[in-house]
């Protein structure tokens, strides 16, 4: 198959369109104004739907009404219009309503800045709006896998019944780079959705609901809710890892920063340090299994986890470490991106205090 | 001789409405008018956070539960991906006019070919009788115990005058159920909401005066008058916006 050339925004659409999605919700943000622009134009002439929403909460719940009715829809945003989804991404895990959420993410907290970030990793992973619940959460680092992983993230969803978030930081929607298309997925091929409201009369009727008020029903709809997410676990961790075999140190960046650290590997390996990069695709659920065996490697020294944040994503790699080697961390905020030389610098730094330690 | 028979468009679940709540009245409407006009088949209904919530229950077609105030934009969601389905909203005064404004609003100035049943009842009855947008001047809730006072609460919102500025709106209409023939009115202008819906016609929005006695502090029979004789004051009732007479 041929490639073409597509910015990082549009490729997230063509994956989401080739994988069947149907209905659009969305509301204007920078740095992700070309999704809904893009699917403006292309929804209408693929038979699907496009509403402007009001708000990003009327957005979220347009998606809600959308799939809980069968339909695969996808809704986008950045930071503070996906802060404002959270009760919806909310309702919608508690009801099991598949669906696609995408954040660009810009910087924060607040208003921020509009220039790339990777603040939003704890409200994406943790959970972000009320009570016990998770997204599938993949970040890609390409405009290849912005559309791979988009496509996927509708067969994920459904497949658990589990929203998913596409979490990506501002650079992919600057990113032009050649990217391959998967074929048009026909409808016919989605497997059907038994549970969807679609319009049902007396016993065949159907009903989504978040309202769960005798504790004795609730508990067992989250453990059950839980269990999914264990199984999520146990089947789709999923991380690249780059010159890891016999790095002593393991850098960690996910999205767009991993780009940098790899080169920075690169770098490292040519001053003759022995350095390696493990890019997490799904933050949720995270590669632990994969740090953990580096972590027990003889030559593994020291790790370090790069972001665009204060510290968010290496919470999670110290989790996985589990105290076996130390865990550093370098960070960049506002919008401002380390350059490769930044982060050959910290993990020389890095290694140099895990051998002393 | 058969006299009555239940609509089949409610399910046999226990109503939990308080005794002389009308609440139970409107959804015998809906159902019936749904059911009369034979659009049962290919019917949901989305039910909202408040007195309101267990309609999923008793409604007999498919039904989704939105959250407080979204309602109308779950329903733009469904009915653009379902525009041969019939879609109803039931939503109460704190839902429809506090928290979802915004949804409220642009839903109708879309002109979403959506049904919304506004249950106005002048006070937040599921969570004990605080202030509602629709709360009268002098009305006493929880939140304004010497009743509302416009210096500090500002005046209730006449929602269907709000959306008659709007140009969509199809149909836009104020009912009451405090006696059998503003029951019956209500009935008709209800059907003739769904039926218009069901003709692709556009945003129908029939607001409802219902009584809420426990959190009024009255009798049922004495709430229905308070309906009749005060809350029909600031709220007239009629016909707000009827495209299909010309009454634009
Ligand atoms: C986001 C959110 N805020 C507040 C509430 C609490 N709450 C539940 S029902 C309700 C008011 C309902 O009043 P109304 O819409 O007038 O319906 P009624 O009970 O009077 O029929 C409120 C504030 C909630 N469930 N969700
Ligand atoms: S609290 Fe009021 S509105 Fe709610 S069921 Fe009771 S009477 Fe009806
Ligand atoms: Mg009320």
């Amino acid at each position: 198959m041929s490639k073409i050339l597509l910015h990082g925004t549009e490729a997230i659409c063509e994956g989401a369109i080739r994988n069947g999605c149907r209905a659009f919700f969305g509301y204007p943000i920078t740095p992700q104004n070309e999704v809904p622009e893009y699917m403006s134009v292309k929804m209408p002439q693929i038979g699907g739907t496009f509403v402007q929403a009001e708000s990003e909460v009327a957005a979220i719940n347009m998606v809600y009404g959308a799939a809980g009715s069968g339909v695969r829809a996808m809704t986008s945003s950045s930071s503070p219009g996906v802060s404002l989804k959270q009760e919806g991404i909310s309702y919608i895990a508690c009801a099991r309503i598949p669906c696609v959420v995408v954040n660009i993410m810009r910087a924060g907290p607040g208003l921020g800045g509009i220039l790339p970030a990777q603040g939003d990793y704890f409200q994406a992973t943790k959970g972000g709006g009320h009570g016990d619940y998770h997204l599938i959460v993949l970040a890609p680092c390409s405009v290849q896998e912005a559309c791979d992983l988009t496509y996927r993230a509708f067969d994920l969803s459904d497949r658990y019944r589990v929203p998913a978030m596409i979490l990506a930081d501002g650079m992919i929607g600057q990113l032009m780079e050649p990217v391959e298309l998967p074929p048009m997925r026909s409808l016919s091929e989605i497997p059907e959705k038994p549970w969807a409201t679609s319009g049902h009369y007396g016993k065949d009727r159907r009903v989504l609901n978040s309202l769960i008020i005798k504790p004795e029903e609730l508990e067992p709809h989250v453990n059950e809710l839980q269990r999914t997410y264990d199984e999520i676990y146990a089947n789709e961790r999923l991380a690249a890892e780059y010159k890891t075999e016999d790095a002593e140190i393991v850098l960690t960046a996910y999205g767009t920063v991993a780009r940098i650290v790899k080169s920075a590997v690169n770098e490292l390996r040519k001053q003759g340090i022995k350095a390696g990069c493990i890019r997490p695709i799904t933050l949720y659920p995270f590669p632990d299994n994969v740090f953990a065996r580096c972590a027990e490697r003889e030559e593994t020294k020291a790790f370090l986890s790069v972001e665009l944040s204060l510290g968010q994503m290496v919470e999670d790699v110290r989790l996985a470490v589990n105290g076996k080697k130390p865990v550093y961390f370098y960070g960049r905020t506002g919008g401002n991106v380390p350059d490769e030389s930044e982060i050959v610098r910290a993990a020389k730094d890095a290694l140099e205090k895990a051998v002393k330690a | 001789m058969k006299v009555f028979e239940k609509t089949k468009m409610l399910t046999d679940a226990h109503m939990h409405y308080c005794p002389g709540c009308t609440h139970g009245i409107v959804h015998r409407l809906v159902a019936e008018s749904i059911e009369e006009l034979g659009l049962q088949e290919k019917c949901i209904g989305i039910a909202p956070v408040g007195c309101a919530v267990f309609a999923y229950d008793y409604f007999n077609c498919d039904m989704q539960e939105a959250a407080h105030g979204r309602a109308p934009a779950v329903a733009t969601g469904i009915k653009r991906c379902h525009p041969d389905s019939t879609v109803f909203v039931y939503q109460g005064d704190g839902d429809l006019a506090s928290i979802g404004m915004a949804e409220t609003v642009h839903a109708a100035a879309r002109g979403e070919n959506i049904t919304i049943i506004f249950i106005n009842n002048s006070i937040y009855g599921m969570t004990g009788g605080q202030m509602a947008p629709t709360t009268l001047i002098g009305q006493k809730a929880t939140t304004c115990q010497s009743g509302r006072d416009p210096k500090v609460n500002g005046y209730p919102i006449r929602v269907c005058e709000l959306l008659a500025t709007l140009d969509a709106p199809y149909y836009i209409e104020r009912v009451s159920t405090h006696d059998v023939k503003h029951v019956l009115a209500a009935k008709k202008a209800i059907k003739k909401a769904l039926k218009f819906q069901s003709e692709g016609r556009g945003y129908t929005f029939i607001e409802v005066l219902v009584s809420c006695p426990t959190n009024w502090h009255m009798r049922p029979v004495e709430a229905l008058r308070f309906m009749g004789e005060e809350c029909t004051k600031t709220f007239p009732l009629g016909v707000y916006r009827d495209k299909s007479e010309g009454k634009e």
